[in-house]
């Protein structure tokens, strides 16, 4: 009996086990990416710029996390921690090859301890080495805050990671190209929903004004041009935060005019001592933050998870 | 008229207090500016392809102000392990389906009526496709 006699073979394919349900084909997009360093990029100031692009997404990944068990939908705290672990990939993927362009920033743990350079980043390193902008790590407050710092959040960094796709360092490259499809989604849920609350109810209108409002003061700091940065940009390894700024003011014009919102006209918070998040002086929300996500690993160094 | 609590202590405020008097229930989103608004997201049903499937599969349900947020919410619930690559959602309302006690009259008189089914015939030897 060959196989013509029926037409329903080709359909079914009993002898695998790649049942659509529970997913096939997985790949690793950084799989086969050469990791050693470019010459021309000193590992020191990469392992800072990637700090810089971790901490940002670790930092949004952990505040995002906290509307686990509070969000106002069912699919809403799906989507939200969907978008945390996005970043959360990312940071990981970051502080691995931080700790691997520069060894001398993964605090020293005991010796015996399993804890991968990566984790030891995350969760042993003190509030002043973190290299996040104030943006990421204001407290949360109702969920047209949380959309509101998402959608800014993302359109800054969707930007950013376009144009890191043509790194000079393969593992920043490809790091970029995973995270700009993530990006895209978390770009474009932030849109519709900012775009939802403002056409939608009084009450909404109201929380998501107010909501652009007290995030605004934080947006000038995710484009002031960086040292580490710009020796980077100058070996083709990095990308210039304040060329970022136009693309970042016609994503958000659009997203404020499709709102009918006007454009918020908020001062930039203060720096201190001409100082911000880029260089570890953060508000005491990290300090916070970081005692909540970091307790558990500290009090058990050695600890295998 | 809906009536809002201006000062929620659950500071989310996307959901109405509990003493809301609705004029209408209608299942139109809250998106379009002339339907009344509800309390509750319609219920849509979620259709997954897989990558190796021609045909798309119902995987569940979910619920949703519009279509467009329908599928949003398709992706990020019913995606999540590599399921698929084509996502359909329909509203439930919108689904017409076979009751129950009609089983019988439906389903029963096609039981003993195997010369329908194309491997019931021998294809001869000197037809090369079939």
């Amino acid at each position: 009996m060959n196989d013509h006699d029926s037409a329903y073979t080709e359909l079914v394919d009993a002898d695998t086990h790649d049942q659509w349900a529970f997913g096939t084909s997985f790949d690793d997009p950084l799989a086969g990416v050469d990791t050693t360093l470019a010459d021309g990029i000193d590992g020191a100031d990469l392992a800072m710029y990637c700090l810089m692009l971790a901490d940002d997404a670790l930092i949004s990944a952990q505040r995002l996390a906290q509307w686990c068990t509070n969000a106002p939908e069912l699919e809403e705290e799906v989507a939200l921690a969907n978008i945390g672990l996005d970043l959360l990939g990312q940071a990981r993927l970051l502080l691995a090859r931080g700790a691997a362009a520069d060894p001398t920033i993964v605090p020293t743990l005991p010796d015996g301890s399993p804890v991968p350079a990566e984790d030891a980043l995350a969760f042993f390193r003190d509030e002043p080495f973190f290299r996040c902008v104030r943006l990421v790590e204001l407290a949360n407050g109702d969920f047209a805050h949380s959309i509101a710092r998402l959608l800014v959040f993302s359109t800054y960094r969707l930007a950013g990671l376009e144009r890191l796709r043509e790194s000079r360092d393969p593992v920043l490259a490809a790091v970029a190209g995973k995270g700009v499809k993530e990006l895209t989604y978390h770009r474009d849920y932030a849109a519709r929903w900012f775009v939802t609350l403002a056409n939608g109810t009084g009450e909404s209108r109201r929380r998501i004004e107010r909501a652009i409002a007290s995030i605004w003061p934080f947006v000038d700091e995710l484009f002031v041009p960086n040292p580490v940065e710009q020796r980077l940009v100058a070996v083709g390894a990095a990308v210039d935060s304040s060329t970022l700024r136009s693309e970042f003011d016609s994503v958000v014009e659009q997203v404020l005019g499709a709102s009918g919102l006007p454009l918020p006209t908020e001062r930039a918070a203060a720096l201190v001592a001409g100082k911000s998040g880029r260089d570890g002086i953060h508000t005491e929300a990290l300090s916070y933050l970081l005692a909540e996500m970091q307790s558990v690993a500290r009090a058990h160094p050695c600890g295998k998870w | 008229m809906i009536h809002f609590d201006t000062d929620p202590g659950d500071g989310l405020g996307a959901v109405p207090a509990a003493d809301t008097t609705i004029d209408s229930v209608d299942t139109a989103t809250a998106c379009d500016g002339a339907a009344p608004i509800t309390p509750e997201w319609p219920l849509y049903e979620v259709f997954v392809r897989g990558k190796r499937g021609l045909n798309h599969v119902h995987v569940g349900s979910l619920h949703a102000a519009d279509s467009r947020m329908a599928l949003r919410h398709a992706r990020d619930v019913y995606t999540r392990r590599n399921e698929g690559i084509s996502v359909w959602v329909v509203r439930s309302v919108d689904i017409v389906a076979s009751s129950p006690a009609e089983k019988d009259p439906f389903f029963a008189p096609s039981g003993d009526k195997v010369y329908r089914h194309p491997t019931f015939y021998a294809i001869p030897d000197n037809v090369p496709h079939m």
